[in-house]
């Protein structure tokens, strides 16, 4: 589904992915552990398309197609979506009529008939009570105001409403409690087939006690140093990440 | 000592009939300069460097491409500050309605406060004077078209008058347009609504990009009424707006919206002096501007609860959006209190059309152009979706929408 060879991006001149390798198939959910400012967003961001950050060298095929020549809207509407790290507020745009645009772009590119308002409205309400929002928070604008974990809520519902055959979660359990955490897990898990996959990019380990994943790859200084099953990120939680700064895995 | 503004009142009451002792106040007042607290951030000097002329009388004209000309009511038309008896159509109007135009109806003229105001007095040639009495609700929007044909330096003064009786209803659409010149407009609308009567008012200001245009809204209000004035201004090269608002009455709710969407070298300028003089009064201004090219805009907002103005609810907000790096808002809220239990909140924000949200909704789905459109559209949108008349809601939207797309684009 997701195929990464050689991944080198930067931004501003200065390198950040130095050579990422990554292969993702229908049904696997992959976890990306990281320490801060290993790349992990890096990563995030350039498989949605954000133009700031350089790529390279590398490809990227998704679905056999060239995904670093497709705009960011279009690797959404062919099922490629990203879960903020940091979600932006964009006050004044409401959020149902946000999220009612999004997923009728997602729709008409699949020659499906846009969604009118009852509808969508229908389709909305199942999503939440899953995530358990507020549906208050749905009119108001998008993300604005909204606490941490709101908005990480609101992420995941994104995803449910646009369905995703290849969902990347950057730190979607960052600033959120245990409660909250195991909501988010849940969502997630629901929305798990054999036909997607998921990407998750965590900091810590907590997450991976709710969202088994099959893989688990460690990125640090831009490059995936080590990967393994999910015992590695036991693994990683018991030794703490100086294990990899440290160097020990650096040669690896 | 002469200065060059004073000079410049004098050649300008020497080019515009004149009455009373408005003009000699004029004189001695002169063009405001930026030394002047409340036009520090406005300068005025391309209006007093006009060559000025009296705006003609008796100019052909029509209201071709005009707003709200699909809207059913009666409708005044002036014409470079003069009543256009040819384009007015008023028809049959209940009793207790007054739709005419001010010359006609001999108001009273009111008290200059500013030198602007002091100049309209002593030269306003005529405007709009509508009178609802007592108990009678006009549900047909009053359509007030201002027209200028002049050259470069062409001044008109005018002067409305909008008078509500107690438990009265109106509402007024006007609608400022005019020749691609340097004309100069200098406007005073008096509106006194009476107990428990609701005015909305709403201004289009789209006069040519080269006019100027400075006018002064007073309202006074009595006791439970409701006024809520929507100012859309697109046009002008500068445009001021004086709004004063005198709650003097229990329980009156004054809605101050406004939209602004200067382009090229643009300036425009709203601003409010809203007094809480009694208890139970709400007060809500809300400005959105959005800036494109070298464009200014200035907003000054005060809110003066009184004494005794005791569970006031005052709000004010100012939003600007800048499209261009080179524009630019000064924003000034300020509130004063001397009253208690009251509930006063202000906020100004200026920001760009920022990477990251375009980024986010284009991961959402949507192109690039559909974001862009989202961000402006939204933001335009929570002002004029404050408009009650329908109709003109509607039309506005459209038209904010064109000019937003032209700025896109
Ligand atoms: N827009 C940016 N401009 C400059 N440096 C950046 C930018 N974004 C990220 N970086 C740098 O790139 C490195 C990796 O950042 P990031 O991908 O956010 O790491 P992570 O998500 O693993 O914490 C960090 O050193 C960070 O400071
Ligand atoms: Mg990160």
């Amino acid at each position: 589904m997701l195929e990464i060879k050689n991944l080198k991006a930067g931004v501003e001149g200065r390198d950040i992915l130095k050579g990422i390798d990554l292969t993702i198939n229908a049904g696997e959910v992959h976890a990306i552990m990281g320490p801060n400012g290993s790349g992990k967003s890096t990563l995030a961001q350039v498989l949605a398309g954000r133009e700031a950050f350089n790529v390279a060298e590398g490809s990227v095929m998704y679905k056999g197609q060239d995904l670093l020549e497709l705009a960011p809207e279009v690797r959404v509407r062919e099922g490629l979506f990203l879960a903020f790290q940091y979600p932006v507020e964009i006050p004044g745009v409401n959020t149902t009529y946000f999220l009612r645009a999004a997923v009728n772009a997602v729709r008409e590119h699949h020659g499906e008939a846009a969604l009118n308002a009852v509808d969508f409205l229908k389709l909305m309400r199942e999503k939440i009570e899953l995530l358990q929002l507020d549906e208050a928070l749905l009119k108001r604008s998008v993300n604005e105001g909204f606490s941490g974990g709101e908005k990480k809520r609101a992420e995941i519902l994104q995803m449910a409403l646009l369905d995703p055959t290849m969902a990347v979660l950057d730190e979607t359990d960052s600033g959120l409690d245990i409660d909250a955490l195991k909501v988010v897990a849940n969502g997630v898990n629901q929305l798990k087939r054999a036909d997607n996959a998921q990407l998750i990019i965590t900091h810590y380990q907590r997450l991976l006690d709710y969202i088994v994943p099959d893989f688990v790859h460690v990125l640090y200084d831009g490059r995936i140093v080590k990967s393994g099953g999910k015992e590695l990120a036991h693994e990683l939680e018991e030794k703490g990440y100086d294990w990899i700064t440290n160097g020990e895995l650096q040669t690896a | 000592m002469v200065s060059p503004a004073n000079n410049a009142a004098d050649r300008l009451l020497a080019a515009l009939p004149t009455r009373g002792e408005s003009g000699a106040r004029f004189a001695a007042l002169g063009f405001p300069t930026t030394r002047d607290e409340d036009w520090r951030f406005t300068n005025v000097m391309p209006i007093a460097e006009l060559e000025f002329t009296s705006a003609a009388a008796d100019a052909a004209a029509n209201l071709e491409g005009c707003v709200f000309s699909g809207i059913d009511g009666p409708q005044l038309v002036f014409v470079n500050g003069h009543f256009s008896g040819k384009l007015s159509r008023v028809g049959e109007l209940p009793a207790g309605v007054e739709i005419g135009n001010l010359a006609a109806a001999a108001c009273e003229p009111c008290e200059a406060e500013d030198a602007f105001g002091a100049l309209n007095t002593a030269s306003f040639t005529d405007g709009a004077c509508v009178r609802v009495a007592d108990g009678v609700c006009f549900e047909s929007p009053i359509r007030v078209y201002f027209l200028s044909t002049g050259d470069d330096g062409a001044t008109a003064n005018i002067r409305n008058h909008i008078t509500l009786g107690a438990n009265s209803k109106a509402t007024i659409l006007e609608s400022w347009t005019g020749a691609d010149a340097a004309y100069f407009n200098n406007v005073i609308t008096e509106l006194s609504v009476g107990d428990n009567a609701l005015l909305e008012h709403v201004k289009f200001q789209n006069e040519s990009m080269s006019a100027f245009h400075v006018a002064g809204l007073h309202a006074t209000m009595g006791r439970d009424s409701r006024v809520a004035h929507h100012s859309i201004a697109l046009g002008g090269r500068i445009a001021r707006n004086n709004i004063r608002a005198r709650l003097d009455g229990t329980g009156i709710e004054a809605i101050l919206n406004g939209l602004y969407l200067p382009r090229g070298k643009q300036l425009i300028d709203h601003h409010m002096v809203v007094d809480h003089l009694q208890p139970h009064c709400d007060s809500h201004e809300y400005f959105n501007g959005i800036l494109d090219d070298h464009a200014r805009a200035v907003f000054h907002g005060r809110i003066h609860v009184h004494k005794g103005a005791d569970k006031t609810d005052a709000k004010q907000t100012n939003k600007n959006l800048l499209l261009s790096d080179n524009a630019t808002v000064n924003t000034k809220p300020q509130l004063e209190i001397y009253a208690d239990d009251v509930k006063c909140t202000h906020g100004a924000t200026i920001g760009q059309m920022n990477a990251e949200q375009i980024f986010y909704l284009r991961t959402r789905g949507l192109d690039e152009e559909a974001a862009r459109r989202m961000i402006m559209h939204a933001f335009a949108g929570e002002i004029i979706a404050r408009i009650g008349c329908i109709p003109a809601r509607e039309e506005l939207d459209r038209l904010v929408w064109d000019q937003l797309e032209g700025a896109e684009s």
